[in-house]
């Protein structure tokens, strides 16, 4: 219910009663959404959209902090093997 | 897709159970607040993945599960009217009311609409102008912004047949309310991502403090999630109880501030009853008496008084983490969700259902 799907703006441009509204790219879709909380981004900039309005700004730098927090705890608990690497299957099921 | 796929790696996430397997000493249990995380989980199987010593039990992030049964049956009825188009989220229209649901009231002739946001309502009440339009504003934090810009703009249309019927819940006091239980066995919290996208960490800190948890405000893919289990588990073996953000990319402290000075404007908070937990003070919204005209509780009567659940359904227990869906007897047999007996059986994102879709052959493999 709460899915926020991050996508690629296109092109911005103003909608109804000047409502600030884009095209973006999910993946192969795209959709008009809603800019109006996302006043900073522009084209090239990926947003977090949920039910037709972007409700943040991707951070391309925070986008990292996942793996850099990662080597830090490995750094912490001095692990040298870091474990095997097999690859995540999801079960089977309908997608999400 | 960029932002999704490299946090489902699957090297990634090995990795990190193995830094978290080093990290443990002894018995934590967490609580995952959002439905969406709940999914990813038992999709993954991450929580059969982490040590032995950590529990992850499943929040009640559900909007669909704990919409209480007297707003489906407000509902059903408002559908039924004649003339009015009834539009929701897909995931609303299994939800069992006392005695129907939303999609049995469209195979009965009512006009309910699947919509995806609450703008296309708008729209369909501006194309449709001798017709009511009436949208189920269902959804935690993160979807008022959409509902609260659908009533902006249908105000300043200055639509007449518009309005919404509000079922929005807030969840940190759905979070104090778990807390408070003497039967609560949570010791932290991965809050719900994009509940703080919408509202920021501000209402946390005081839970936090208040109740010596760590809350880590986390994203829904499998290394999102490990990364907050990764925070809440180093905070509890430090002996710290704070707010830390293990969603950077989506998340700031602030929030996102047009977006909240939107729902400030439109919406006020209210006490609110959730589905299997009860009435919880100042747990929901409500639109604020300038925006009276486009709220569906004041435009149409209320139907009678609700019937009673369903006595075989233990949702209650289970949105409070006290049962597994497992544990019910009624799961998989007389609960599916073609036939729910119970709201968790109907949304992707109710725990019952996520463990109906990936773990019903587990569970019938393994002996119990």
């Amino acid at each position: 219910m709460c899915l926020g799907i991050p996508g690629e703006i296109l092109e911005i441009h103003a909608g109804d009663l000047g409502l600030a509204m884009g095209t973006v790219r999910f993946g192969g879709a795209e959709r008009e959404v809603c800019l109006a909380y996302v006043p900073e981004a522009q084209v090239g900039d990926y947003v977090i959209v949920h039910v037709g309005v972007a409700i943040s700004k991707v951070s391309e730098e925070e986008a990292k902090e996942v793996f850099g927090y990662l080597q830090e705890i490995q750094a912490l608990a001095d692990l040298e093997d870091a474990g095997s690497t097999a690859a995540l299957t999801p079960r089977p099921g309908p997608g999400a | 897709m960029k932002y999704l796929e490299e946090y489902r790696d699957g090297a990634a996430a090995q990795e990190y159970l193995a830094a978290i397997r080093k990290l443990v000493t002894r018995p934590w249990t967490l609580m995952e607040v959002c439905g969406g995380q709940t999914h990813s989980i038992v999709r993954y199987g991450l929580d059969e993945m982490l040590p032995p010593e950590l529990t992850l039990i499943h929040g009640p992030g559900c909007p669909v599960c704990v919409t209480p049964i007297h707003l489906i049956d407000r509902a059903v009825a408002i559908a039924r009217t004649p003339g009015v188009i009834f539009a929701s989220f897909g995931d609303m229209l299994r939800v069992p009311g006392s005695s129907s649901d939303l999609l049995r009231a469209r195979a009965a002739g009512a006009d309910v609409r699947i919509v995806y946001s609450p703008l296309d309502a708008v729209a369909i009440a501006e194309a449709n102008p001798e017709r009511q339009v009436v949208f189920f504003a269902v959804g935690f934090e993160t979807t008022a912004p959409a509902n609260a810009t659908a009533v902006l703009l249908a105000s300043k249309k200055r639509l007449t047949n518009f309005s919404i019927l509000v079922a929005h819940v807030r969840v940190p006091p759905a979070i104090a309310a778990i807390l408070s239980s003497p039967f609560c066995k949570v010791q932290g919290f991965l809050a719900a991502g994009h509940v703080c996208t919408v509202m920021g960490t501000g209402e946390y800190h005081d839970l936090a403090a208040r109740y010596a948890v760590p809350i880590v405000v986390t994203g829904f893919e499998p290394v999102d999630i490990l990364h907050g289990v990764a925070m809440a588990v180093r905070q509890l073996e430090e002996g710290r109880h704070e707010v830390e953000i293990a969603y950077g990319r989506a998340v700031r402290p602030e929030g996102n501030l047009p977006a909240r000075q939107a729902v400030e404007e439109v919406f006020e908070v209210v006490d609110r009853t959730w589905r299997g937990l009860g009435g919880i003070p100042a747990s929901g919204l409500g639109l604020r008496e300038r925006f009276a005209a486009f709220d569906a509780e004041r435009r149409y009567p209320e139907p009678g008084p609700p019937a009673a659940e369903s006595p075989d359904c233990i949702a209650g227990l289970v949105l409070q983490g006290l049962k597994k869906p497992r544990e019910c007897g009624a799961f998989g047999t007389r609960c599916t969700p073609e036939h729910p007996l119970g709201a968790p059986m109907v949304s992707s994102e109710g725990a019952c259902a996520a463990y109906y879709l990936y773990r019903r052959r587990a569970a019938a493999a393994a002996p119990s």
